[in-house]
């Protein structure tokens, strides 16, 4: 099982879901309405270091953090 | 990299960061202040900071930096920052300017594209996310 938090502005719960590789996740997210106007300009972090491949293997007890468009200063 | 609940107080990290590097034989400080303007009726700015993922960039930039034989400071607020007061400073310290001047514009685009952190507009107390003045980070949109 891993864990999918949605960080910032995306008014979302964290939720847990069996996946064993990012494009496990999308997949998954993907079938979330809510999440349809986010996917395609969010950045995706794994434990806290970013991550930029779908084939990422993921392991039981992994965290992924999805980071919406920033703007700090 | 310092984090702070509400506005920053400019003048105090400013002179603080001043004396650290006072024996350091750094020939250039070049700060960055970003202020919060009166514009489209806000009362203040808001912003939310993914800690962790902040410090692994912050780290990143400390290396590229030492690497020029310079070193980069910032600090950010959390939370609402009143217009007319300061979220946000940075500074390069280097031994000759040139490498601080462009050292603190790469640093500083950088942050705005990269840093972790969302800005929300306050207005009649609602915080309202700054989706048009915001930027996806780099590698945006694995997932979709």
């Amino acid at each position: 099982m891993i864990k999918v938090e949605f960080l910032g502005p995306i008014d979302k719960m964290p939720i847990e879901m069996e996946a064993s590789t990012l494009a496990d996740v999308s997949a998954k997210l993907k079938e979330d309405s809510t999440l349809i106007q986010w996917l395609d300009k969010c950045a995706v972090a794994l434990n806290d270091t970013m991550v930029n491949d779908l084939n990422t293997s993921l392991k039981d007890g992994d965290r992924v953090s999805i980071l919406p468009p920033v703007c700090g200063g | 990299m310092e984090l702070y609940d509400g506005p920053l107080d400019i003048k105090e990290i400013f002179c603080r960061w001043l004396d650290e590097e006072a024996h350091s034989n750094y020939g250039a400080y070049i700060p960055f202040v970003g202020t919060i303007r009166a514009e489209d009726d806000i009362e203040a700015l808001s912003f939310d900071i993914y800690e962790p993922v902040l410090r692994e960039w912050f780290d990143t930039w400390q290396e590229k930096a030492k690497a020029l034989g310079a070193s980069v400071k910032m600090a950010h607020s959390q939370g609402d920052v009143p217009i007319h007061t300061s979220s946000y400073i940075s500074a390069v310290f280097s031994p000759k300017r040139r490498v601080a001047l462009e050292l603190i514009d790469a640093f500083v685009e950088d942050f705005k594209a990269n840093a972790p952190i969302w800005k929300y507009d306050v207005k009649n107390g609602e915080r309202i996310y700054a989706a048009d003045r915001s930027t996806p980070m780099y590698g945006s949109g694995l997932l979709a």
